[in-house]
């Protein structure tokens, strides 16, 4: 597993020299150390190879998918998988993707925000009580429920709707969760100045609490787009028919029904990773302090 | 005169404290729907369909023979073999391996720092399913790059079929799994390693103490949280391995990638046994506290 092609070392190697040097410049070279560098870019040439694999296959003739000596690098290009992909309804797939993690999002961020003042702030009957029965579900494999979730939803009528993956996915108690966390930041006397100043609840929420938060908010936001994005497990059991499938559901299904199109395979699976690739690398900040601060306290 | 005052008073504290009681709740109103509706009557559902015999025309009550018929089958003890054997190996390599990288990367400079808790993380982002396929496609009998390098070493004299044989497929998993979940603990054992307390550190390695030392004596016990919370998020995680099993091999060949999760899946919505796969899911649900409490009285030994 350790050995790297030629080849594909090539390409990482742009930034593994930079990263040596640095290291070497603030620390003391000892022999654990480099050799331990070393192993790390390797490591990172492994980690890197399967998305390489992704995107590069996407590119690649039926022939050089099928070759035995693996093509490393697709040197005649071709779209042809992407055509072939989108007579499929991948661009509807995608769509679907979209709106169940951006409606999960939106209604956690507002519900987990208002729970976790609550939990935090505020001194009412049953706080400990809740609080301890949110952390012990959390504990608990959210897979396990799926069958009640599944005969739930279809008494509801909402089995087979987008509906039926973002419901769960807000009630998982995370982020009311992390909210407590950055609520309990919040200064006290903040809140007696607002209410001496005579601001009723909803005001001292909206102008006190939310501009105070915003950083927990957007690391929630992003983490819980992530998480919607690839909960697999859950879209699979709650979404059947072709119209309503996520992007996960749909490369599943082509290789389910065409196993060995490695080419075709590989496009969606592009279509699928690099959106939610790329939103991840634009907010990684926020999305690192999500879950660190969810860990505090654990 | 005071004793009224003090009546009035109270009185108004009471007020005040049914006021702070009702705000609250209209506050927790929201996430609580959610989470009793979609999180808390599921659970309690399961539990009370573990008893029935559940099926697409039948719903009877049963008793424990659910529970009883799930220890006389032989495929659920085989897939509770399997996941056992995905935990033990998963997690210590997965805790391990993130410490040993975090510790290498938590020195670097911000951007680098950031750059290889990136690589680590990119498998997770990329989401189950691309990863698998992917990685069905490396492990390929005929076309995968696996066979291509390792007959090029040397390794192996002809193809491996490495899912299709009972004695690799399951841990072609193992190293999938691994490549996916030391992610979030790289994120989390960078910032705790960052957050030990400098001052002790110092104080040891004026003291003499090599860094070997520093390391075990000082930081180690300060990460100790992190390391438990690690240990218990990456056991959940290991227990509920699904999507891997279920597209890459269908618990096969031979139930040889059989695991309690893929199990559940397959007698509740491929069979449509319900009241079996709730009451496997309960089973599952007390395997994985079980071992929650076993790994917080090794680490509180361990600190003490």
């Amino acid at each position: 597993m350790t050995a790297i092609p030629k080849n594909a070392s090539s390409r990482p190697s742009k930034r593994a020299p930079e990263v040596d040097t640095t290291d070497h410049s603030v620390h003391a070279l000892t022999p654990y150390r480099v050799i331990s560098v070393v192993l790390l870019i390797v490591l990172t040439i492994l980690f890197i190879f399967p998305l390489y694999w992704i995107i590069t296959g996407s590119f690649k003739t039926q022939q050089a998918v099928n070759a035995r000596v693996p093509v490393w690098f697709p040197v005649e290009p071709t779209i042809g998988n992407y055509e072939r992909l989108f007579q499929k309804p991948a661009f509807l797939w995608l769509f679907n993707t979209v709106l169940l993690c951006a409606a999960s999002m939106g209604l956690t961020c507002v519900s987990a925000s208002m729970g976790g003042y609550a939990l935090a702030k505020k001194n009412f009957r049953g706080r400990t009580f809740l609080f301890s029965l949110f952390v012990c579900a959390m504990a608990l494999p959210k897979q396990v429920i799926l069958i009640p979730l599944l005969k739930e939803m279809a008494f509801l009528k909402l089995h087979n709707t987008l509906w039926a993956v973002i419901l769960p996915t807000v009630g998982w108690p995370f982020g009311v969760f992390l909210m407590k966390q950055f609520c309990e930041g919040i200064p006290n006397e903040m809140l007696e100045a607002a209410r001496i100043d005579g601001a009723g609840e909803a005001r001292t929420f909206i102008d006190i609490i939310l501009p105070m938060i915003k950083p927990g908010i957007g690391a929630l936001a992003i983490f819980t787009f992530i998480t919607a994005w690839n909960d697999y497990f859950l879209q699979l059991i709650m979404l059947n028919d072709t119209d309503v499938l996520s992007i996960s559901l749909g490369i599943a299904k082509l290789q389910s029904e065409l196993s060995t199109d490695y080419g075709l395979i590989m496009a969606g699976a592009a279509l699928g990773s690099i959106p939610i690739i790329i939103i991840f690398l634009l907010f990684q900040k926020f999305f690192t302090r999500g879950i660190t601060m969810g860990a505090v306290k654990g | 005169m005071i004793m009224a005052q003090t009546a009035a008073i109270s009185q108004g504290m009471k007020a005040a404290r049914r006021r702070e009681n009702i705000a609250a709740y209209i506050f927790m109103a929201p996430s609580l729907l959610f989470f009793l509706g979609f999180v808390v009557f599921p659970m309690g559902m399961c539990l009370v369909t573990s008893f029935f015999n559940y099926t697409m025309s039948d719903f009877s009550f049963v008793g424990l023979a659910n529970y009883q018929e799930m220890f006389g089958d032989a495929i659920f003890i085989r897939a509770l073999i399997n996941t056992i054997i995905i935990v033990v190996v998963s997690v210590p390599i997965t805790c391990m391996f993130s410490l040993w990288v975090a510790s290498i990367i938590y020195k670097m400079r911000q951007v680098n720092t950031s750059f290889f808790r990136c690589v680590f993380y990119l498998p997770v982002v990329t989401g189950s399913v691309a990863v698998t396929v992917v990685w069905k496609w490396i492990f390929n009998n005929y076309t995968g790059v696996l066979n291509y390098l390792a007959k090029n070493l040397g390794l192996i004299a002809k193809n491996v079929n490495w899912l299709g044989d009972p004695n690799t497929a399951l841990w072609c998993i193992i190293t999938i799994l691994l490549t996916t979940s030391v992610g979030q603990p790289i994120v989390l054992y960078v910032s705790a390693l960052a957050n030990v307390d400098h001052s002790l550190v110092e104080a040891a390695s004026v003291d003499g103490a090599t860094s070997m030392q520093t390391f075990w004596r000082i930081k180690w016990p300060q990460i100790m949280p992190t390391t438990l919370y690690i240990l218990v998020i990456t056991t959940i995680n290991s227990f509920q391995c699904f999507a891997l099993i279920q597209l890459l091999t269908s618990g096969g060949p031979n139930n040889s990638t059989q695991t309690i999760m893929y199990y559940i899946y397959y007698e509740a919505f491929k069979l449509n046994r319900y009241g079996y796969g709730s009451a496997m899911g309960i089973i599952l649900a007390i395997i994985i506290a079980l071992f929650s409490a076993i790994q917080f009285r090794l680490a509180k030994t361990d600190n003490g």
